[in-house]
């Protein structure tokens, strides 16, 4: 058995091998590219300028950050766990960076597609979690060791609306593989078809990815960093690496099952320049909007996020699977869907707004953990 | 190495909980300079806070025995520089009751301005800086301090100084302003109108934000009088207490203003009262103006070096803060024998303890935040 990469004929390993090099070598690329734009995006947000003092209008800033941060000692606090530490930084990285075997990037160039591909994205992007809490338990560090327990709730709170709102789009085109899914909206984008479960992805995935307003591990006001606290040089890099790369990849996988990917919506095909344009454009638009999210809302408190994920989320990704499951074994036309889809995010944002709006009182809570230090006191 | 307390939370039947303790500064991004608290948490939930203030004492009061009337002036500025104007104002005003000065039409007019100015930069260099504590990302700051630093620009025309204005002078101003100031403070306020516009669609109506300071850290009207705050802290809580209105100086009488009160005394409430009080600013700024008259700045007969008759005085003013007021004893000569500031941030941390226990940890930051403390005035 062979396969073909460039016309020549390989070892399925070797080929698999040399195409994960190729796309890790390309990610870390773009990975600087992203956090150059991001700079500059805020910065415009902000009413600044942005990087301009390292090559034509900053653009080889990156490229600075990285030479400083690789010169940098690597520092590990004299109590830390040695292993636990020093290892962290790979369990962020690497799950990640697998992650991108399944993105199909454009038709035909991916790593492999495999047929579970989604389940595969959702399983392997979660084992990051893992170096998350290794780095807070690591450190010794009590900011760190909060941070990586928010992350661990966090990251297992949101995990599954993110996973229940690909399963409902991926029930609609009836494959788990995400380049059948990017066929299957060949006409119509699937965020037509699925606005809810596009909104519910689009917020877990922000939490995922601990981006504004869900950064509450690495919280910089409260808990200065979070996990990241203790570390220096090139492995703090590596974590910084790993949520651009987790930012890229869930922004591709976004856009491949909801915004359709490297196809364009009304069945024509113009080519390999014409699809690399779209994908670039979609994933960019998707990144651009979690940029935007960053620069104007304030940061969500642990309770509220987590009550976020399970009084809300949860109910309504279980909601839009039912509407899918209905629509799809009694045949109904799909335009039901998009009508079901627009009334029940209009309800989403509504209990939204009357949780947040509810009457001001003192807590309860407040009230009570007084009268135990009064108890305590006498 | 991470100590816990030996008690234990009282839910602990089935397995036993520790409670953490957290050292929270001097160095912190979010305890606005150099301020320690250790907090201990139960989880996220915070069970005691004791603050440690002393960081940034330099003696500031006492060093004022030393020096004469016009020199303490400096000190002044440097006990609250965020709102310089008005510590130099309760200090020139204590001297000027203690020797008795008659200060010009002219001098308090454009005194009231500079006052009024200074609450604006003050109110949004809080401003900024609570959007930061409550998590995003650099924006209301930046916003922030493009107002102030016009503010500011026209400061340094008038002063020579951006923070540290050594302006007022006992019985009037150092030297008159720029020829062209009212038409510079009207530039400004248009654009501070239009910074308070945008503090309101990017702060008070997102609904995250409304999510997080709404209900937090509430105190009662009582319990924030008998814990001694002032200023929009107390305010918020429903108490109707402005000096400028009820002992007016200056000419505080002759403006029309309301005096903004909260309802509930959260953190919203002590946010929204700033602001409001922002739009009042602008309010008093423009009758000012339209007041302010050619004449002399200073009494027609000053002497070189001031002496004051002996005696006691204590002059409160109403400072961005609150009550910023100072206690001067004078045993005749050219310096004060004593001189005490009563610092409005001192007394509203007073109350910190009361507003965090039982609030989340990240609340603990924004409830700090809302309170609106300068260090170096808690300190001195």
């Amino acid at each position: 058995m062979s396969v073909d990469l460039f016309g020549m004929s390989l070892n399925p390993w070797a080929d698999a091998a040399i195409r994960l090099q190729l796309v890790v070598a390309f990610m870390t690329v773009v990975v600087m590219g992203l956090i150059y734009a991001e700079r500059k995006i805020l910065a415009r947000f902000h009413q600044r300028v942005g990087p301009q003092k390292t090559g034509p209008r900053g653009l080889l800033q990156s490229v600075a950050d990285a030479v400083k941060l690789v010169g940098k000692e690597d520092l590990r606090p004299a109590a830390a766990d040695p292993w636990t530490f020093e290892l962290a930084p790979y369990f962020v990285f690497i799950p990640i960076f697998l992650g991108f075997v399944i993105v199909p990037w454009v038709q035909g160039w991916n790593v492999r597609l495999l047929e579970l591909g989604i389940l595969y994205f959702v399983a392997i992007s979660s084992i990051s979690i893992v170096g998350w809490v290794m780095a807070g338990w690591g450190s010794d560090n009590r900011y760190a060791i909060i941070g990586a327990l928010r992350a661990a709730a966090q990251g297992i709170s949101y995990e599954l609306p993110l996973v229940l709102a690909l399963l409902s789009a991926s029930m609609l085109a009836g494959s788990l593989q995400l380049d059948k899914i990017v066929e299957f909206q060949s006409v119509v984008p699937l965020i037509v078809w699925q606005p809810l479960g596009f909104f519910i992805f689009f917020v877990a995935a922000l939490a995922e990815l601990n981006r504004t307003p869900f950064d509450i591990p690495v919280g910089e006001s409260e808990i200065v960093g979070g996990p990241f606290v203790e570390y220096s040089g090139i492995r703090w890099s590596m974590f910084f690496l790993a949520e651009y790369a987790g930012m890229l990849i869930m922004a591709f996988v976004g856009s491949s099952v909801f915004l359709g990917g490297y196809s364009w919506p009304f069945g024509e095909d113009f080519g390999l320049p014409f699809q690399m344009l779209l994908a670039a454009g979609k994933g960019g638009l998707f990144i651009f909007l979690i940029f935007w999210v960053r620069a104007s809302v304030p940061r969500l408190r642990i309770d509220q996020l987590m009550g976020y994920s399970w009084k809300i989320l949860l109910p309504f990704s279980f909601l839009q699977i039912l509407i899918n499951g209905f629509v799809l074994v009694y045949g109904l036309p799909h335009i039901i869907l998009l009508i079901t889809g627009v009334l029940s995010l209009g309800l989403l944002f509504w209990v939204t707004e009357g949780i947040v709006k509810r009457p001001l009182q003192p807590r309860r809570r407040r009230a009570r953990a007084i009268a135990v230090q009064e108890a305590e006191v006498s | 190495m991470v100590e816990v307390l030996s008690q234990t939370s009282d839910q602990s039947a089935e397995f036993e909980t520790q409670d953490l303790l957290l050292n929270v500064g001097p160095q912190h991004p979010s305890t606005h300079g150099v301020f320690r608290m250790v907090m201990t948490v139960d989880g996220e939930v915070v069970r005691d806070v004791i603050p440690y203030i002393g960081y940034l004492h330099r003696g500031a009061e006492k060093l004022c025995e030393t020096m004469d009337f016009r020199q303490g002036i400096g000190f002044m500025d440097r006990t609250e520089y965020l709102a310089a104007f008005n510590a130099e104002l309760s200090y020139v005003m204590a001297v000027e009751a203690l020797a008795d000065l008659e200060v010009p039409e002219r001098a308090q007019w454009i005194r009231m301005i500079l006052c009024e100015l200074n609450r604006l930069s003050s109110h949004f260099m809080f401003l900024g800086a609570f959007g930061v504590d409550t998590g995003v990302f650099g924006t209301p700051f930046i916003y922030a301090w493009r107002e102030r630093e016009a503010l500011i620009d026209l400061f340094e025309e008038v002063s020579g100084d951006r923070m540290m204005y050594a302006y007022f002078r006992p019985g009037g101003i150092a030297w008159d302003v720029p020829v062209n100031f009212v038409d510079r403070v009207r530039e400004v306020l248009i654009s501070a109108t239009q910074g308070i516009d945008d503090f309101d669609s990017l702060l008070s109506e997102n609904e995250i934000f409304l999510a997080r300071t709404q209900g937090i850290g509430s105190i009662s009207a009582e319990r924030a009088i008998a814990l001694g705050m002032s200023g929009p802290s107390l305010r918020a809580s429903g108490v109707d207490m402005d000096i400028r209105r009820d002992e007016p100086y200056l000419k505080y009488d002759q403006v029309e203003w309301d005096v903004i009160t909260g309802e509930h005394g959260d953190v919203f409430d002590r946010y929204y009262c700033r602001v409001m009080e922002m739009r009042e600013s602008i309010k008093i700024i423009n009758q000012c103006l339209e007041h302010l008259a050619p004449g002399p700045i200073l009494p027609e007969k000053m002497p070189r070096m001031l002496r004051t008759p002996p005696g006691e005085v204590y002059l409160r003013t109403e400072a961005p803060r609150g009550e910023y007021g100072v206690y001067m004893v004078s045993r005749g000569g050219n310096r004060p024998y004593r001189c005490k500031v009563r610092s409005s941030c001192l007394s509203n941390l007073q109350a910190l303890h009361e507003l965090t226990v039982g609030e989340y940890m990240a609340d603990a930051i924004v409830i700090l935040g809302s309170i609106d403390i300068v260090l170096s005035e808690v300190d001195r």
